[in-house]
């Protein structure tokens, strides 16, 4: 054990006088590590910023809300028998929380509907087109997680007499409001004016999933009275306007519960008789992530393979540079067997000398990728990237794997040299 | 007294081959470059193996040296069965009973010299500490002791070979294996080459020379001559000083 923690610091003690005597060498070599590592790391970050983002957009859907659609949150095969289901009317909200109200120990907490359309935003000369614009209620709060930097959200009152009040989203108050606050000013959608009674703080966009900054949000009931719904027909003739229900739960971990309870009292309002299969869909955030999931972590994948390739190309430059430091030393080897180097002594000798090289390269690559990372985040603050201490720990730890595979087989062929003929190679 | 009576007296067998040979296969055609070579030697010998170049000199070095096993024959180091050993009892044995000493010194040229000398203390897992003290020790011996923290490429090629010598000398080997050790130098560097030699002999060393050159096998006691891989002459060259063999 003593003789291999001298054979080791031996090795340590070569390996570093070995990349110091070779310097421009060394670090061409290093240059491919270097590279590797670079590519891997931000990769490693932009995946793990990605999960980020994509985490902090799902949480607008709340994970303790549960979702009435028409059409079931995943990929559908036969969508010819969701297509004619009948639409879930916004009145539905109503009649469930009488329901909730009615049944005692409910697992249910408040129904809120929504319905949405697509608007154009006009104040003064500015104008948004195409804003997600929201009706719903203000019980809407509980459901989604709105934190307004300015004003408020609309109270029950408003929210009951569909009075003409809108919050809107961080972006488009930007827009139409470059350099005042929009706070009670009023904005024209559709042909009527509604007052700006808040603003929601910046949420951040991420590959186009859901996001408040470029959405406004007003009473259902103006929401109706002011907006034709049976006329929103898009180019294919399809009806525009969505709508939905959503119902938060009283307690998140008994989610299936409340979801078998929410089941029943679709039924009930939809009059479905027993024998008939449900034609609504129940759906939660999770059911949203696993149909996403495979998405996101086959980018993974596929980014860590390709940037894995030019780390690949790294090690077969250590791999190659190992060949030839054993190559030129064959009569040093020779020498250090004749004076009692074992087999081991040998093979360590020059795992090392490639694991420090690539250790050198990741520790350099990962300094580098942390510039880049904060680069990055200062020119693109939305893109949420992500540094993390357990990166650092893998990139080294791949960095020395790196080292140990590509020096193993240069390494391997050092350490079986014939110490006659290794003694006698000029 | 005859000859071959003192040289018994000097110590028990270190090396005890018996018909060795030793086939090396070359492309198509095998080269027998040892054809059966007997020989016993004792400690504190001074032996020198002369040959013509072909005549199995390095070879037979080789085998003595431990750095390869014979093709056939017997082979016994201390007693032991050199034949049966794999690589890493090999190296052990050079580590620990065999100082090798080469005509090009072979010396790591960017280790200065105490860490040269350190590296068969290394390979035996000694710790820093006695490292260090037993490999200045042997620099001393050797003349050294200012030139301890010199490189190769600052020293003369006879002090490179003194190092060389340290070397050797630092582990305690039963035998030091000198192979042409003078080849490399001018003949007055040769000779303080020799003289040291000549002085561990006198300190109770066992040493093996390999050598071409008539001038320097005649330092040594006893002269093997090999010639088409047997043994054609083994004669006393030297006769051993009577206190000399008292002492040992």
């Amino acid at each position: 054990m003593k003789r291999f923690l001298y054979e080791l610091e031996e090795s340590w003690r070569i390996a570093y006088a070995q990349m110091r005597s070779n310097l421009t060498r060394s670090t061409l070599t290093a240059l491919g590590v270097i590279i590797g590592i670079v590519a891997v790391t931000l990769m490693g970050t932009a995946i793990s910023g990605i999960s980020v983002g994509f985490d902090k957009s799902m949480a607008v859907l709340g994970d303790d809300v549960l979702y009435v659609t028409q059409w079931p949150w995943k990929p559908v095969d036969d969508w010819w028998n969701y297509r004619d289901r009948k639409r879930i009317e916004t009145e539905y909200a109503e009649r469930i929380n009488r329901i909730i109200a009615a049944t005692p120990n409910s697992s249910l907490m408040v129904a809120v509907p929504t319905s949405s359309l697509m608007r154009s935003i006009k104040y003064g000369g500015n104008e948004v087109e195409n804003v997600f614009t929201l009706g719903t209620t203000s019980d809407f709060t509980l459901t989604s997680t709105i934190d307004c930097k300015e004003g408020r959200f609309f109270n029950e009152i408003e929210s009951r007499d569909g009075a003409q009040v809108v919050v809107i989203g961080y972006d488009v108050a930007d827009v139409l409001f470059p350099s005042e606050s929009p706070i009670d000013k009023s904005v024209l959608i559709n042909g009527h004016l509604f007052k700006v009674v808040g603003v929601n703080s910046r949420q951040g966009t991420f590959l186009g999933l859901f996001s408040w900054d470029s959405m406004v949000a007003m009473p259902l009931a103006a929401f109706n009275k002011y907006f034709n719904l049976k006329n929103e027909v898009d180019v294919r003739g399809q009806n525009q306007n969505e709508s939905d229900v959503r119902v938060k739960v009283k307690d998140k971990t008994k989610l299936a519960e409340a979801k078998d309870e929410l089941m029943g009292i679709m039924r009930r309002v939809r009059g479905l008789p027993p024998e008939k299969k449900e034609d609504f869909s129940i759906n939660e955030q999770q059911a949203f992530k696993s149909t996403l999931d495979p998405v996101k972590n086959t980018i993974a994948i596929a980014g860590l393979f390709i940037t894995g390739l030019s780390l690949f190309v790294g090690a077969i430059g250590i791999m190659n540079i190992t060949f030839v430091s054993v190559k030129e030393r064959t009569k040093e080897i020779g020498t250090r067997k004749a004076l009692g180097a074992r087999r081991r002594t040998i093979l360590l000798q020059f795992l090392i000398e490639s694991t420090a090289l690539c250790l050198l390269g990741g520790f350099i690559g990962l300094v580098l990728a942390y510039f880049m990372c904060f680069g990055i985040g200062k020119a693109f603050p939305s893109f949420p990237i992500q540094f993390s201490f357990g990166l650092v720990v893998a990139s080294m730890i791949v960095s020395v794997l790196t080292g140990l595979t590509s020096g193993f087989a240069p390494a391997w062929t050092a350490s079986r040299l014939d110490p006659v003929t290794a003694l006698r190679y000029e | 007294m005859d000859a071959r009576q003192s040289v018994r007296q000097l110590g028990p067998i270190v090396i005890d081959i018996e018909n060795i040979t030793k086939d090396y296969v070359m492309g198509e055609e095998i080269v027998r470059a040892l054809r059966g070579v007997s020989l016993q030697i004792r400690r504190n010998e001074y032996l020198a193996v002369m040959g013509p170049s072909g005549s199995g000199k390095s070879t037979l070095m080789n085998m003595l040296g431990c750095l390869d096993t014979p093709t056939s024959g017997r082979y016994e180091f201390s007693g032991r069965n050199v034949k049966e050993m794999d690589d890493d009892e090999l190296a052990a044995i050079r580590n620990r009973e065999i100082g090798f000493v080469f005509q090009t010194f072979n010396l790591l040229p960017r280790a200065n010299a105490l860490r040269n000398v350190e590296l068969p203390l290394i390979y035996a897992g000694m710790d820093p500490e006695s490292r260090k003290e037993r490999a200045t020790q042997a620099l001393t011996d050797v003349g050294l002791a200012d030139r301890i923290h010199h490189k190769p490429n600052e020293l003369s090629g006879g002090q490179r070979q003194r190092v060389a010598i340290a070397r050797a000398l630092v582990n305690n080997p039963s035998i030091i294996l000198a192979d042409e050790p003078t080849g490399n130098l001018d003949s007055k560097t040769g000779e303080e080459i020799m003289a040291l030699l000549e002085d561990l002999y006198q300190r109770g060393n066992t040493i093996i020379l390999v050598t071409h050159e008539r001038d320097v096998a005649t330092h040594a006691r006893r002269t093997i001559h090999l010639r088409d891989g047997v043994v054609e002459s083994d004669e006393q060259t030297f006769v051993p000083r009577l206190e000399t063999v008292a002492a040992s």
